[in-house]
């Protein structure tokens, strides 16, 4: 077992463990981990990639990992402002009760 | 050039000018109104005058002078105007200068009562001025443009009176009548101009009466065989039939009384009337063309001729059995028209025009004398209502008894010699006898109608006061009119009786006059006329006689007493009292077949050319609704059907937009896993 | 003045006006009715300055302005003038004021009306200045729109069909010359008037038809006349030509007074201006081999229309026909002056005598026209909108003046000498009888049935006793006299010096007569 196998195992049951959390999870703020869980294991295969590619010398995994982490922390503070926005007005962030977008 | 022949159109603008300034005065300016037109009528006469003077003093080819201008252009021509002066000019100027001023002095008295005192002097000096303006024309075009005004004058005179229904029927049926024939004078018109080029008559050597042109219209023939000369002379002919009211376009001139006396003296006895035989005398020349290569006579004058007979006799002929003492003096105008045309169709212009002048003196007279009567009877009208004024008007009766005997012929009155010259040129005719012999019978009745006239007008006892019945008057018995009528009555007797001394057989100044040559005594020329004047004497005192045998003899006393001839031949005097009943006629042909043109038009409008674009647009909205049933049963139905599976899926799909964020996010996990899949093993496929 | 765009100044000053007079007569319907004046007099001072600038030894185009509009489609914005479009320019300029004049005593809605006859005369100015086809049909079918809002509003009580049957009717006739307006332009490449006319001239317009529409296998000469036929069907509507005509009265009669004056004045002019300016040079051998049934047309112009007035009650049905009656002379004129091609003095002097009539008709039928309903508009709004005959009677006992001035406007109508109306139709008369002698002397009798009709309007409306309820009938008052008054002047002076309009149209004459040669 290569160790870019390993790291992408890993990076598999991370993913796995947000996706069952985004999915299953009734509070947003939890969903919201879950998805960081995803962009993390998105960010250990980048890391991986990059790490046992062809080459190495050029910092390339790394800048896409660093922007993708500033993404995500962007993104959070936006999704918990929402969350607080949404919470504010429903009093609840349970998401089965937010369903007025529904068509 | 001398001055009278350049300014002569200041004879016609004179009066053209005051009736204009008259026309926008106060209503109660009266004296201010009448001084104009009187004033301006008087300058005219002076300059008629010295006219007449110049060309008294001119000879040969100066006694034709003319001043030609240019009025308008279309394309590369213009168009000319211009007057003329010659003996036919300035004889009638001062025939009509003099009479009309008479007549104005006299309407001053006539319609001192009148509240439209004003506006009748308007227009009897608009009148002035356009019938002026017809004699010194040197144009077709100009003479026919004044023509009109006179005419409309006319029209507006004879409808004075507006207020009654009867008089604004006559005044149509004047203008229209005398329209009828215009329009012939009109064609004639063009075609004079298309066929020469210019409607100037006097033009050194190019006008349209002129050698050059004359030969060309007298050499081609056009319809019927006519030379162009005829046809357009017997064109211009109907327009001076129409105002001249000669037979079939007579019927306006009776109903023409309906006007104020003065005017039917002057524009329906002395003036407009004779304007048509002035026209023919001034295109006599084209009327006349032709008769030097061979032939005797041409076309057109003899269709002058007869007519010209046909109207004496019938105008003699229905004067014969009218009450209405103006009505018996218009049929008798008529007549004498008619009398006109045959001296000019058979003897030339200075015959026909001899009688046009003292025919105007003494006809002017009479009429004025009736006039006087009417006022003098306070409004009547009827002769059967008169009678005994000759000592009531004593005057008056003088004057008008002068002009009867004018009228009549009686030797040694001026109608004598003017008639008796058309008579003897009828006699040598060489075509036909006929109009001789009609105008003789035609003379027999003048004397006839008018010793009926006298004697119910002036002999016996006045019936006046015995007529209760017929209308109201404030003030019984007749009495003599004003000095400012009565003067012009006497002034106007002197010429009816001498006028005919300036054209008698021995001494025929007036004839040279007008030919331009100067005049000879010379006896022997009555040897000639002398057998003819004793047979006219002769027919004239048979007329006079019979006419006192029938109504002198044994005065008429009551008022409704039939005619003598009614009593005697009914039948015969119903048809000339409803003067053949032309009227009735032309009321059932003429007039009834425009009105049905007129409702046939309307209704051609209405169903046919209408009813097309009704059945057009029918059609169309008829496609209309085919189309909108169309569209509400087929169209809009599988449009609905479409819309409706549209909205259905629509609502399918809006289910799946549930608002459930997780559920989203389930589609996504599992489209991942479906893309995975597929990259997985689809890819390699 | 020739840099100057002077023609398109004239145009765009009333539809400023009526944006202005919108705007600005909100407020007040005494501005606006004002402010309209104001404006169609400025018109009227610009149109008497192109006449007084006018060179009058020139037949062509004067004032030219010509910038690309479509060049892919070459259409051009072509104006210029010349005999004919000035007087046509005068005659719309009086006419407006006339109709504003008439149309004084409108209550509703004012600005909006007035804004609208501003717009009218707009659209008359272009169509009469325009030189492209396109140009010229824009203003052409644009004047229909005001018109038609005119009636529709402010009309009487069958309004609605009216206007309907005059939209429809006319918009039906001016589709057809589209049409044939297209077909030419596929031949000849071009919208230009002028171009079109020297390409027909030479006869080489109805090769390139054949060749470039060869519809239905139609010889070329009947191509010809089927092109002709659709633009003649344009004109004919406008003019109206009988049978073309049965929009005209129910228009008229419906139409507000002072829009039936612009509608007669002016608006029928565009008709007969179409044919001189487009089918006469253009069309004119097509005219020719067609020329007896358009005299028999000419003919029941004249005599049916008389004959239609005569049979009328309604004063202004009466006057409506008589348009028509009037306008059949014009046609008479044109008819005849195409009959016989060649160019021999005889011919050319003839020719030049109708055409000259029809232009000076045109111009004299609408002064005298306008001024008639103008009076028709008077004597309706002093009875209270009585307008059938038997309503009047006797009135010139209580208005003498009105009398007077009324019956100088009908003796003009019907042709008095001394008045415009009489030099015009003795032209026309004169050039058309050697030329089509049968046709002319059988219109003679519409010159009769005229006189016929015009007299009895006097006798039934002021002759007679006074009828009762007009025993308050007002005289024309003071101001309303010196209103009158020009129109009334410009009569007689046109009556006694026609040079004065005939001296500006003579050029353009000479050069119409010399283009019917083929």
């Amino acid at each position: 077992m290569t160790p870019l196998n390993l790291f992408l195992l890993l990076s598999a049951l991370l993913f796995s463990i947000g996706l069952a959390g985004a999915l299953t999870r009734r509070n947003a703020i939890l969903v919201l981990i879950g998805i960081e869980l995803m962009l993390n294991a998105a960010n250990i295969n980048l890391i991986a990639f990059w790490r046992f590619g062809p080459n190495p010398e050029a910092l390339t995994g790394v800048m896409f990992a660093i922007f993708s982490i500033s993404v995500a922390a962007a993104e959070a503070a936006v999704g918990l402002a929402i969350i607080l926005a949404v919470y504010r007005h429903n009093k609840t962030t349970n998401l089965n009760q937010i369903d007025t977008l529904k068509g | 050039m001398s001055w009278i022949v350049h300014n002569l159109w200041l004879v016609a603008a004179l009066p053209f000018a005051a009736g204009g300034v008259i026309s926008v005065m106060k209503q109660r300016q009266r004296t201010l109104a009448a001084g104009l037109a009187v004033g301006s009528m008087a300058l005219s006469f002076v300059l008629a005058l010295m006219a007449f003077v110049q060309v008294l003093t001119s000879h040969g080819e100066a006694t034709r002078q003319f001043s030609n201008f240019a009025w308008f252009q279309f394309g590369a021509e213009w168009v000319r105007l211009g007057w003329l002066l010659d003996p036919l000019t300035a004889v009638m100027l001062v025939m009509v200068t003099f009479v009309g001023l008479l007549i104005f002095i006299y309407s001053i008295g006539y319609m001192a009562e009148d509240e439209n005192f004003k506006r009748f002097f308007c227009f009897l000096a608009l009148f002035a001025g356009a019938m002026l303006g017809v004699l010194i024309a040197n144009n077709l075009l100009l003479l026919f443009m004044c023509w009109e005004i006179v005419g409309l004058t006319s029209y507006l005179l004879i409808g004075f009176w507006y207020e009654k229904p009867s008089a604004a029927a006559a005044a149509k049926k004047a203008f229209i009548v005398t329209r009828i024939g215009d329009l012939g004078l009109f064609l004639g018109m063009a075609w004079l101009y298309a066929q020469t080029g210019t409607l100037l008559f006097y033009d050194a050597g190019r006008g349209c009466l002129e050698a050059n042109a004359l030969t060309t219209l007298a050499m081609h023939t056009t319809v019927f065989g006519l030379t162009l000369s005829s046809a357009i002379g017997i064109l211009i002919f109907c327009g001076s039939a129409g105002k001249s009211g000669q037979v079939p376009l007579h019927v306006w001139l009776p109903d023409a009384m309906e006007g104020p006396t003065p005017v039917s003296a002057l524009i329906h006895a002395a003036t407009m009337v004779a304007a048509g035989v002035f026209l023919l005398a001034r295109v006599y020349p084209l009327l006349s063309a032709g008769v030097t290569h061979g032939m005797t006579t041409t076309v057109a004058l003899q269709v002058v001729t007869w007519v010209g007979a046909i109207t004496a006799l019938f105008g003699a002929l229905v004067a014969v059995a009218q009450w209405d003492i103006k009505r018996i003096l218009a049929y008798s105008t008529m007549s004498q028209l008619g009398y006109m045309m045959i001296g000019l169709g058979t003897g030339g212009v200075s015959v026909g025009m001899f009688h046009l002048i003292t025919h105007a003196f003494f006809k002017a007279l009479l009429f004025l004398g009736a006039g006087s009567v009417i006022h003098g009877c306070h409004g009547e009208q009827d002769i059967r209502f008169m009678g005994g004024l000759r000592k009531a008007m004593p005057v008056t009766f003088a004057a008008y008894s002068c002009g009867m005997l004018a009228l009549c012929g009686v030797p040694l009155f001026s109608g004598f010699w003017s008639k008796d010259e058309i008579l003897h040129s009828a006699f040598v005719w060489n075509l036909s006898r006929g109009p001789f012999y009609i105008g003789a019978i035609g003379a027999l009745l003048t004397a006839f109608y008018m010793t009926r006239q006298m004697i119910y007008v002036y002999a016996g006892t006045t019936r006046l006061a015995a007529e209760s019945t017929h209308g109201e008057h404030g003030h019984s018995g007749a009495h003599e009119s004003p000095k400012v009528m009565t003067v012009p009555l006497l002034i106007l007797a002197v010429p009816a009786v001498v006028l005919g001394f300036f054209g008698t057989p021995v001494w025929p100044w007036f004839q040279s006059f007008l030919e331009g040559d100067t005049a000879n005594v010379s006896f022997g020329a009555l040897g000639g006329a002398f057998p003819l004047m004793i047979v006219s004497s002769l027919i004239v005192f048979v007329g006079l006689g019979l006419g006192w045998l029938l109504y002198g003899r044994k005065l008429i006393v009551d008022v409704g007493a039939l005619d003598r001839i009614e009593s005697a031949q009914p039948g015969l005097f119903h048809l000339l009292s409803g003067a053949f009943y032309i009227n009735e006629l032309y009321a059932a042909t003429v007039v009834r077949f425009t009105l049905v043109a007129a409702s046939v038009s309307a209704w051609l409008d209405r169903w046919i050319f209408g009813g097309v674009v009704r059945a057009i647009s029918t059609i169309f909205v008829l496609f209309a609704k085919v189309d909108s049933f169309a569209d509400t049963h087929v169209v809009n139905r599988g449009f609905d059907a479409g819309c409706g599976s549209v909205s259905y899926g629509g609502s399918f799909l809006s289910k799946l937009q549930a608002g459930k964020v997780q559920r989203y996010l389930k589609f996504v996990g599992v489209a991942l896993f479906v893309a995975v899949a597929l990259l997985f093993w689809g890819g390699k496929a | 003045m020739n840099a100057f765009p002077w023609l398109s100044l004239l145009t765009a000053l009333p539809v400023v006006g009526a944006g202005v007079v919108l705007v600005a007569g909100a407020r007040s319907d005494r501005a606006a009715r004002f402010l309209s004046v104001g404006f169609a007099v400025g018109a009227l001072c610009i149109a008497l300055l192109l006449w007084h600038g006018f060179d009058v030894n020139v037949g062509g185009m004067q004032l030219v302005e010509q910038h690309a509009w479509v060049p892919a489609l070459h259409i051009q914005y072509h104006l210029g003038i010349d005999g004919l479009g000035l007087s046509m320019l005068l005659l719309s300029a009086i006419v407006t004021l006339i109709s504003l004049g008439a149309s004084w005593k409108i209550e509703d809605r004012v600005p909006l009306y007035f804004a609208l006859i501003l717009l009218v005369e707009a659209c008359l100015f272009g169509a009469f200045t325009a030189l492209n086809f396109i140009h010229w049909f824009t203003f052409w079918e644009l004047c229909l729109i005001p018109a038609f809002f005119l009636i529709k509003i402010w009309g009487g009580p069958r309004r609605t069909p009216a206007a309907t049957q005059f939209l429809v009717y006319t918009m039906a006739g001016s589709v057809a010359m589209l049409l044939s307006f297209l077909a030419m332009y596929l031949a000849a490449n071009t919208f230009e008037f002028e171009e079109l006319a020297t390409i027909a001239q030479s006869g080489r317009l109805l090769p390139s038809l054949a060749a470039s529409s060869s519809w239905m296998h139609l010889t070329p000469e009947h191509l010809g006349l089927v092109i002709f036929a659709g633009v003649f069907l344009g004109f004919a509507v406008k003019v109206p030509v009988i049978p073309f005509h049965t929009w005209l009265p129910d228009t008229y009669a419906e139409a507000p007074t002072g829009t039936t004056i612009l509608l007669t004045g002016a608006m029928s002019k565009m008709g007969l201006y179409g044919f001189l300016r487009i089918l006469v040079p253009i069309f004119a051998p097509q005219m020719q081999s067609v020329l007896t049934p358009l005299l028999w047309m000419a003919v029941a112009t004249v005599v049916l229309g008389s004959l239609s007035a005569m049979a009328q009650t309604d004063l202004k049905r009466i006057f409506a026909y008589s348009s028509i009656n009037h306008l059949g002379y014009c046609l008479l004129g044109i008819f005849a002056a195409v009959r016989y091609a060649g160019s021999d003095a005889q011919l050319l002097t003839q020719r030049a005598a109708a055409l000259s009539g029809t232009m000076l008709q045109m111009f004299n039928h609408g002064i005298t026209a306008a001024t008639i309903f103008w009076f028709v508009a008077i004597l309706e709004t002093r009875s209270g909108g009585a307008r059938e005959l038997s309503d009047f009677g006797g009135l010139r006992r209580n208005a003498p003046v009105l009398a007077g001035m009324m019956g100088i406007a009908l003796f003009s109508s019907l042709g008095l000498p001394g008045l415009n109306g009489f030099i015009s139709e003795f032209l026309i008369f004169k050039g058309a009888f050697p030329l089509a002698t049968w046709a002319t002397a059988l219109c003679t009798i519409g010159l009769l049935i005229t006189a016929v009709f015009i007299l009895n309007v006097i006798q039934r409306v002021f002759s007679g006793p006074l009828q009762e309820r007009h025993s308050n009938f007002l005289d024309l008052s003071g101001k309303e006299q010196m209103l009158l008054a020009p129109a009334i002047a410009l009569m007689f002076l046109l009556g006694l010096d026609p040079q004065i309009l005939l001296s500006h149209l003579n050029a353009t004459v000479l050069q119409l007569t010399n283009t019917i040669k083929f």
